[in-house]
């Protein structure tokens, strides 16, 4: 084996690491041409295609996130003013409680300022009828008395004098009993 | 062991050789490899073409599959290896180098071409040219002349006393030899990748037509694992011009790269 490739060789085989210059020339230009074609075409539009991808996902998760900031504006405006209503429907429970106490303390003077006012008057009035009716019988009473006196005693009084001094006893008398009552009323 | 076998067949086998790869010219000079190269970037354009002739952000059928390519470039290798805003001046370049290897590789896959472009070394040679041209400029850009040749032979953190060894070494490595590696690497794996088939195949059909008895048995069973072993060597084309991009990559990186 070994002798017929050093015939090989020997018989004028080419040194494989000698390049045939021609076919590096024309790998050159290969090469070349292929570059340019990359790097004006392929490369440009590969990347635009990558960049218009990433964003695409880029602009997307933008939007998402612009979307998901509105949503949160719109809870916290949501919760703002449910917030709000509350406070308003809370204030407005306590001015009508307050209120509603106010009519009732009102309610309950003006019943209580009437219900004075009926009582004095009443008692006014009583007083005044009794000391009317004091009056009255006081008048009654002397001149009954002594109508009651002389009918029982009829004419049998000749002594004047007695008799006189019998009525004012009896009147001095009913004075000191009545006085006191009649003092009191006035 | 076929060696005899062949002996005694008494007919005179050819084994493949590096003339196999010497193509006469087609006509007029051209060669087949150089047919092959412009028929790569004919596939490539038109791969690229077809797909964003009609791009949308919602990508189609060839729109996916070219985008793959794309991205596949873009993010696993040049993102890895640049930094972010580095990466966009090179991505063009990176992009290139990987469809137009891996188009010329696979071109030994392909019926009837069957023959990978850079088993012949003048393109691996010529690539790792602009690679080189591209990484040390980019370096020098960044850098500075003086900046650069620190940036790329001081490592920092390394005693003094062994500098003297260090800087030279590290010139040699990152300054002269990267671009022979580059397309050597490349070169050889294609270039022993065909021959290897080349023996199969050849080798196969030579035992199965003179081999004797055990040509019968052995040519078809070389032949079967010719198949087998292109398959593998599918996985290579892709696998080298993957490489051959993540090392271009990796160079320009290193070379704009802030510290080590």
């Amino acid at each position: 084996m070994l002798n017929e490739n050093t015939t090989v060789l020997a018989q004028g085989g080419p040194n494989p690491l000698f390049p045939h210059i021609p076919e590096t020339i024309i790998g050159l230009i290969s090469f070349a041409i292929l570059y340019f074609f990359v790097h004006k075409y392929v490369v440009p539009r590969f990347e635009k295609i990558y960049q218009e991808r990433s964003q695409r996902i880029e602009g997307g998760i933008a939007r998402a996130e612009e979307a998901q900031a509105e949503a949160q504006r719109t809870l916290e405006q949501y919760k703002e003013q449910l917030a709000e209503a509350r406070s308003e429907a809370a204030r407005i429970r306590d001015d009508a409680r307050a209120e509603g106490q106010q009519i009732v303390e009102e309610m309950r003077a003006q019943a209580q300022a009437e219900s004075d006012r009926i009582v004095n008057q009443g008692q006014a009035q009583l007083a005044a009828q009794r000391s009317q009716i004091v009056a009255e019988l006081r008048a009654d009473l002397g001149r009954q008395a002594v109508d009651l006196a002389s009918r029982v005693v009829g004419e049998s009084l000749e002594d004047e004098t007695r008799r006189r001094g019998t009525v004012d006893r009896f009147l001095d008398e009913l004075e000191a009993t009545s006085a006191p009552s009649g003092s009191t009323s006035s | 062991m076929s060696t005899p076998v062949l002996a005694a067949d008494g007919g005179e086998f050819q084994p493949p050789g590096v003339g196999s790869f010497d193509f006469p010219p087609i006509v007029a000079g051209i060669t087949k490899p150089m047919v092959l190269l412009v028929l790569s970037i004919i596939i490539v354009g038109v791969f690229f073409w077809a797909a964003l002739r009609k791009s949308s952000l919602v990508p189609g059928k060839m729109q996916f599959a070219a985008e793959s390519t794309y991205d596949f470039v873009r993010n696993s290798i040049g993102r890895d290896m640049i930094g972010g805003k580095d990466l966009r001046p090179y991505l063009p370049l990176l992009v290139t180098v990987f469809t137009f290897i891996l188009v010329n590789n696979v071109f030994g896959f392909v019926p009837f071409l069957q023959l990978p472009t850079m088993s012949n070394p003048g393109v691996p040679y010529g690539i790792a040219l602009i690679v080189w041209l591209v990484y040390n400029g980019a370096g020098f850009a960044r850098h500075g002349a003086v900046g650069y040749l620190k940036h790329q032979t001081w490592p920092p953190g390394v005693p003094g006393w062994i500098r003297p060894l260090v800087t030279p070494l590290e010139f040699i490595s990152n300054i002269l030899v990267r671009p022979l590696t580059l397309s050597l690497r490349l070169f050889a794996n294609m270039f022993a990748g065909h021959l290897v088939l080349l023996v199969f195949i050849l080798g196969g059909e030579y035992l199965l037509l003179h081999g004797g008895v055990l040509g019968m048995v052995a040519g078809p069973l070389a032949l079967i694992l010719s198949i087998v072993l292109m398959f593998f060597e599918l996985v290579i084309q892709f696998l080298q011009a993957y490489i051959f991009t993540m090392l271009t990559a990796s160079y320009i990186g290193g070379a704009v790269a802030e510290e080590h």
